[in-house]
């Protein structure tokens, strides 16, 4: 008995449909997809859909009230909500430099949280 | 106690409050709303109507003609955006052009100057974007252009510098006779809800919509207002070449019908309907509403890019059932004045309005003039207007001129400080608009709405989060989510 | 008056670029002015990936598309200015700048790059009927006050329109705890990506309505809910399909319009349908040496296309100085 499942690759803007075809759980076909990424995103959506986490993190003392950050690498799909928990109670201290680890480890996945700007300090801090 | 007790800070309480204020006594302005001007007066054709409409005799022909005598002197001496641009009824029909002799006789009766009729011909020459249809028109030079935002803000700003007090976020519920003069009971959400009275000498009823219950709750000779909705739409600069004077159709039984017209800021304005509703608090446009505004417009200039719509809305006409004005004191309860059914022409009315029933109680009361009244005020000089070197000397000598926050309109943030900090300013994202224009250009405040919320914000001191857009519940922002 | 062989009007994503590579081609005297108080233009508030894939080989976020660009500009010192809003500008190639804390300047230029970017359609184009309340944002508005200033501007939402911008919000307003009612449609297919309609809808369960559009704003003072009807194929709503969702919050992604209000001071002709000027393959107005890129041109879905219309719009513009110096 196979089992298919249809996607949309979210890896470019030309967002492919991919089918992929499962017997007992396993891949035995994917097809769809118009390069390798698609390939990659479309094993991992049927088995451990992953996204990247992207908000912001309160700034103390900065010339702006918030800094955006992302996770550094997909994390688990389920964990998205439960990592923005963990995220709104965070604060940095400016000044914060892009690519700045803000958070080492997000909700358990050995995954930390970067900046993806720069904030400066204010001056008078 | 107060000499004078004014219910309602629209464009007719503003008037009397300051004419009011020209003499010796109290007053003290009582508002529903959290700002001046958030009523009646503040969705309309902003029109300065000649006079031609009403009947001969009535109170509306009367205080019609004399307002839109006395607008262009008042409008100079507050700084007020005023253009006297003309206006045209059009007629369509032989039948039509009969109608436009019956107004020009009408309007002459009323003391309208400088009424005349316009052949085919001429009318094409004067307006080039009108229908072809389109076969005569009244043409009555005298009308003009208001702002009616401008002008209410600065009669009350005017009353306010010569000592008029004013109270917002103040709702009347009760009014009783109480000695020598009423009590006046209002509820505050100002003052946690908290229940709070005022004794005034003589008091005036300036209260729209709401001006019969008032009335009502003090004479036997009962009034009642019916709101009688209009929608209009508002139309981007680009568009305001389609009518250099205001054009009207010949009128039908209700009221006016649609009318193009050009704003005194120059966008174009179409609109309004008519139509007699239940719900005074029921100012919200309709699907129906606006496709009859485009279609009857489309008529008058067939065109027109309606597709340049930047904003709709409706305003309420507060129609009194006998169809006149009612201006004076009550019969049955001394020293209670009232402006009863003050709908279309109540603009171009109030500085008449206001001027008469400051005087009827001035004699009433023996008040005595006051040596130094202030007659004039100023602006708010809008930084666009500027020429150069005037724009170099103002950044120069108020560096919060070099900000621009509205980069539509280009309005900067000098601007918008003293719009905060001038007496009455403004407290909230539509009080600002209404002084200066934020948020009312193409991009209706996409761009500019959240400077404006921290300027707000630092400005009075209070947290955005309590920051409205137009006072009550009208909260900009639910939460701080960092 | 002060002097430039280039002035590049917007530091965007397309101003950015333009400047890059107007150095490249050897123009020293380049000056780019901008109107917000830090470069990058609209990225900054994009926090989100998706920048990048064909100019970096990577998916970056806004704000890291804008750094690399940023970068490049400091390294290659290129000046500018920020808080600078360029109020008038003439056929021969005046600029005037109003800076905040320095007053009106006045800038001959030889050549100007046009990169002012876009703005929403507002809600009045929609002539939306019913109630003007608090809590109709346009959904970069309502961007702008999450990821910049920190704050929610409502709990329920309802998305209008389903282009990009308004299915990044879906996801973002979610993410933030708001619960996103719906995204409505008035079209048949939806005018984002695909993989938005994945990754910010579909991951959250947050339903479009294609067909769908909003009939009617509740709420006197705050917005308490829309009606959401079904619309024919001539996209007029169909009778009796009317639903009430209860809302605060109106959001609207109902198009961008590039930003040409400086381009009409210049009187050159303008495209009907994009609604940005007419120019060149080379990026080039109808006025010589007034050169324009980016969604000012035209609205772009990518910036990475911006980034390479910008790149040839500032080669030109050099080689436009070149030129004339000769």
């Amino acid at each position: 008995m196979t089992e298919k499942k249809e996607l949309t690759c979210i890896k470019c803007p030309r967002g492919c449909g991919i089918l992929v075809e499962l017997e007992q759980g396993s891949i035995v076909a994917i097809s769809g997809n118009q390069c390798n990424n698609g390939k990659e995103y479309a094993k991992k959506e049927v088995t451990n859909p992953t996204r990247i986490l992207t908000t912001t993190v309160k700034v103390l003392k900065g010339t702006e009230k918030v800094v955006a950050v992302k996770s550094k690498e997909e994390i688990p799909k389920e964990k998205l909500l439960p990592a923005m928990e963990q995220i709104r109670k965070a604060a940095v201290e400016a000044p914060v430099v892009l690519g700045e680890t803000i958070l080492e480890d997000l909700c358990d996945t050995g995954i930390p949280l970067v900046a993806t700007a720069s904030v400066a300090r204010k001056r008078d801090c | 106690m107060y000499d004078a007790i004014i219910i309602g800070a629209g464009v007719i309480g503003a008037a009397v409050a300051r004419e009011l204020s020209r003499y010796q006594c109290s007053i003290l302005v009582l508002e529903k709303g959290e700002d001046v001007c958030v009523g009646t007066s503040k969705a309309n054709s902003g029109l300065v109507h000649a006079g031609f409409d009403a009947k001969p005799g009535s109170l509306k022909a009367k205080y019609n003609v004399q307002g839109s005598l006395m607008m262009e002197e008042l409008c100079r001496k507050l700084d007020v955006p005023y253009e006297r641009n003309g206006a045209l009824v059009l007629a369509f029909s032989q039948e039509e052009m009969e109608t436009l002799q019956g107004l020009k006789r009408q309007g002459e009766e009323n003391g309208v100057k400088e009424l005349a009729i316009l052949e085919k011909e001429q009318l094409r020459k004067q307006e080039p974007s009108l229908s072809k249809e389109a076969v005569a028109a009244l043409y009555a030079p005298t009308a003009a252009l208001v702002c009616p935002f401008l002008l209410t803000i600065a009669l009350a700003e005017n009353a306010n510098m010569n000592g008029a007090e004013f109270l917002f976020e103040r709702e009347v519920t009760h009014i009783q006779k109480a000695g020598e003069g009423y009590e006046v009971k209002v509820s505050s959400p100002a003052n946690s809800g908290k229940q709070e009275s005022y004794l005034g000498k003589n008091i005036i009823n300036c209260a729209g919509l709401y001006s019969d219950k008032l009335h009502n709750m003090v004479s036997k000779r009962s009034y009642q207002i019916t709101p009688v909705k209009g929608e209009y739409c508002l139309l981007d600069k680009s568009e305001a070449t389609a009518a250099s004077s205001t054009l009207f159709r010949v009128p039908g039984k209700m009221g006016k019908g649609v009318l193009v017209t050009r704003t005194v800021h120059g966008n174009l304005l179409l609109g309004p309907t008519a139509e007699s509703i239940s719900d005074k608090e029921e100012t919200a446009t309709s699907r129906e509403g606006l496709e009859k505004v485009l279609t009857d417009t489309r008529h008058t200039v067939p065109d027109l890019n309606t597709g340049m719509v930047i904003t709709s809305f409706a305003g309420l006409r507060a129609h009194e059932r006998d169809g006149d004005f009612v201006i004076g004191e009550a019969e049955d309860a001394h020293g209670f004045f009232d402006a009863v059914g003050i709908e279309s022409p109540g603009l171009s009315s109030a500085p008449a309005i206001g001027s008469a029933l400051a005087g009827m109680i001035a004699e009433k009361n023996n008040f005595q003039q006051k040596e130094q009244f202030q007659e004039e005020r100023k602006g708010i000089v809008p930084f666009v207007s500027l020429s150069p070197e005037e724009k170099e000397a103002i950044v120069k000598e108020k560096p919060a001129y070099g900000n621009m926050i509205c980069r539509c309109e280009m309005i900067t943030e000098g601007e918008i400080l003293e719009a905060i900090h001038r007496p009455l300013g403004a407290k909230s994202l539509d009080g600002l608009k209404r002084r200066v224009r934020t948020g009312m250009g193409r991009c209706q405040g996409g761009f500019c709405t959240p400077k404006l919320v921290e300027i707000l914000e630092r400005e009075w001191g209070i947290s955005k989060l309590k920051l409205t857009k137009t006072g009550g519940s009208s909260r900009m922002l639910a939460d701080e989510n960092r | 008056m002060l002097q430039y062989d280039l002035v590049i009007i917007g530091g965007g994503p397309a101003g950015l670029a333009a400047a890059d590579s107007a150095r490249e081609m050897g123009i020293q005297s380049i000056l780019i002015l901008e109107r917000e108080n830090k470069l990058g233009g609209i990225l900054n508030q994009c926090i989100h990936t998706g920048f990048g894939l064909h100019t970096f080989r990577e998916e970056l976020t806004g704000p890291e598309y804008a750094a690399r660009y940023i970068d490049k500009i400091r390294e290659k010192e290129i000046e500018y200015k920020v808080s600078a809003m360029v109020i008038h500008i003439t056929r021969d190639k005046q600029v005037t700048v109003m800076e905040k804390g320095v007053g009106l300047i006045h800038i001959q230029a030889k050549a100007i790059v046009l990169a002012m970017g876009c703005r929403e359609r507002p809600r009045g184009a929609l002539n939306i009927p019913g109630y003007r309340p608090a809590g109709i944002y346009s959904a970069g508005t309502a961007q702008y006050f999450v990821n910049i200033d920190g704050t929610l501007p409502g709990r329920e939402i309802v998305i209008l329109g389903s282009g990009d911008i308004g299915l990044i919000m879906a996801r973002r307003l979610t993410l933030e705890g708001a619960n996103v009612k719906c995204v409505a449609e008035i079209m048949p297919k939806s005018g984002g990506l695909k993989r938005n309609i994945v990754q910010c809808l579909e991951d959250f369960g947050i339903p479009l309505r294609l067909s769908h559009t909003v009939t009617y704003i509740h709420g006197k003072e705050r917005v308490e809910g829309v009606t959401l009807s079904k619309v024919d194929e001539k996209l007029e709503p169909v009778p009796g399909t009317d639903e009430f969702i209860s809302c605060d919050t109106l959001l609207l992604s109902v198009g961008l319009i590039p930003e040409n209000e400086l381009t009409k001071k210049l009187e050159v002709p303008m495209d009907e349908k994009t609604k940005g000027p007419v120019v060149t393959s080379e990026m080039e107005t109808a006025l010589p040496g007034v050169f324009a890129c980016g969604n000012v041109v035209h609205v772009h879905d990518l910036v990475d296309h911006v980034s390479q219309e910008a790149k040839k719009a500032g080669e030109s513009a050099a080689r436009y100085i070149l030129e004339e110096a000769i």
